[in-house]
């Protein structure tokens, strides 16, 4: 199964495995990584799971909807153009060894 | 209340048929036992009292809420098919609404109350929750069901959504009202649509365009007719959500974390020594007590949910307070635990129908319980809690406190 790295604000990082077909979310609170609230479930209806994705890794994921980009103008850390949304990042094959920059804050 | 868990035996696909009725008055005032038994006597279990389905386990209750093309809406989320019989008011254009309808009011709705919008009215809704915290450590004692949760959210949601000072004080029983009736043909849910004329004239009045003042989130609903985004006739209805679900909801909601923080003073404390757990406390509260109890969906064709077998046209009702307390789901299920990982309960629901307004109401409890927080040492309840009762809602009528300065 493909694995990705979170990095959290202070630098240090959590490489976790993922399960068939779940998000970067789900992988995420399923580890338990606090940066990641996901208040909404996964529902793509509350910017809580804000990740600044990697530079080398950001022209690889799918679009975004218009729903998520209008989500990350609210977000509570400052919007970057390598913000996307964990819940919306389906994890792949190809996307192993994803590495995902987490917020100072999330709410 | 009799309840019989045996399995009719006979296929493979038996469904256990359960005498319980979710909607009478003795279950409203305990119905954690029932919720047990419902669990426990499978995935999909037959209510015979409604001729109804029931999911109460939290894995299938998520399934149908993210399979709204086999559990759909448009036929109604109460008991009513509308499919056989007329609703009693014109049904809902977001609620009782299945894509590709759906789809666009629902986009219209999640931009009028986005994370944007909800950065703009924080200070407003903080210094509110604030005054009210204030006039409350004058009283010491009060009802902390009027006099909090019904007081805070009256004193910003209707100006936040531009509605006139007058003839407000329908918006409660309306919510009641439209609550009550996704319930069975009870006497809960006769007499309050007997009662409903007036409360319905009201906010069939308030939801046109010129009845709202600019800038609020009515008026801002109105503003899409003129992106073409939704037509002149859709907009009264779409504020007319607002207006049902918008109120009462968070009333209980801030009623069932006041109840919870006051029955758990542990919890209380350690809410005073880290004012960011206020948010998280908020929301353990909606898990645990579950403003928004039960929701029906109707299904589209036959289907087999986990070896039970449904046919088409029938009506499943999904215990969402009896899914947020499946031990099979969450860890110690019945305590109130501020630092527990909520993510994923379906208070709010889940999938495309989950609650358009939940930042509204996570941003009223977040800042009451924060201004509450800093200024309150302890909660005492100092009477016995009043429950009121209501076919879908969860919460109580009065709940007599005092509270000490910190």
């Amino acid at each position: 199964m493909p694995a990705i790295t979170f990095i959290h604000p202070d630098g240090k990082s959590d490489r976790v495995e993922t399960s068939d077909g779940e998000s970067a979310m789900q992988a995420a609170t399923r580890h338990g990584l606090d940066g990641i609230l996901a208040e909404c479930g996964g529902n793509a209806m509350c910017a809580t799971c804000h990740v600044y994705v990697d530079a080398s890794w950001l022209a690889r994921l799918p679009a975004m909807a218009d729903d998520e980009d209008a989500l990350l103008d609210g977000a509570a850390a400052e919007r970057q153009p390598a913000s996307r949304l964990s819940c919306q990042i389906v994890i792949t094959p190809d996307l192993d060894g994803l590495v995902l920059k987490m917020p100072e804050r999330q709410v | 209340m009799s309840v019989s868990g045996s399995p009719v035996t006979g296929g493979p696909s038996a469904i256990p048929h359960l005498d319980v009725d979710p909607f009478a008055m003795n279950f409203f005032a305990d119905p954690y036992p029932t919720h047990e038994v419902l669990r426990e006597a499978g995935p999909v279990v037959y209510l015979d009292k409604w001729n109804v389905y029931g999911v109460a386990r939290y894995a299938e209750v998520h399934a149908v809420l993210n399979d709204p093309a086999t559990f759909c809406s448009s036929r109604g989320v109460g008991l009513s098919d509308f499919k056989k019989e007329k609703p009693w008011r014109p049904p809902s254009l977001i609620l009782e609404a299945d894509p590709p309808a759906h789809t666009r009011t629902r986009a219209v709705l999640s931009k009028v109350l986005s994370p944007t919008v909800m950065k703009q009215v924080r200070d407003r809704f903080t210094a509110a929750a604030e005054e009210r915290v204030d006039l409350l450590l004058e009283k010491r004692s009060f009802d902390a069901i009027a006099d909090l949760a019904e007081a805070y959210p009256l004193s910003i949601f209707p100006d936040a959504l531009g509605l006139k000072p007058e003839g407000r004080e329908h918006l409660i029983p309306y919510a009641s009202v439209v609550f009550n009736a996704f319930g069975p043909p009870n006497q809960l849910r006769q007499e309050a649509i007997e009662r409903s004329a007036p409360h319905q004239a009201y906010v069939a009045e308030q939801c046109q365009r010129q009845n709202l003042a600019p800038g609020g989130f009515g008026a801002c609903i109105h503003a899409r007719v003129d992106e073409g985004e939704i037509t002149a006739t859709e907009a009264p209805l779409l504020v007319r959500s607002l207006l049902s679900a918008g109120l009462d909801t968070t009333v209980d909601g801030i009623g069932a974390a006041v109840y919870c923080l006051a029955r758990f003073p542990d919890q209380w404390q350690r809410l005073r020594g880290d004012l960011s757990l206020a948010r998280n406390a908020f929301e353990e509260a909606v898990r645990f007590e579950s403003p928004v109890q039960t929701f029906f969906r109707t299904t589209t064709r036959d289907v087999e949910l986990s070896g039970a077998t449904i046919g088409e046209g029938e009506k499943v009702l999904m215990f969402l307070a009896a899914a947020n307390r499946d031990p099979r789901r969450w860890d110690k299920p019945d305590s109130y635990d501020i630092t527990r990982r909520t993510s994923g309960h379906v208070g709010f629901g889940s999938g495309i129908h989950m609650c358009v307004g939940q930042l509204v109401a996570r941003l009223e409890g977040e800042v009451m319980l924060t201004a509450l927080a800093k200024r309150v040492a302890r909660i005492e309840i100092t009477g016995e809690p009043k429950r009121r009762f209501n076919n879908t809602l969860r919460g109580l009528d009065s709940l007599p406190v005092t509270i000490t300065p910190a």
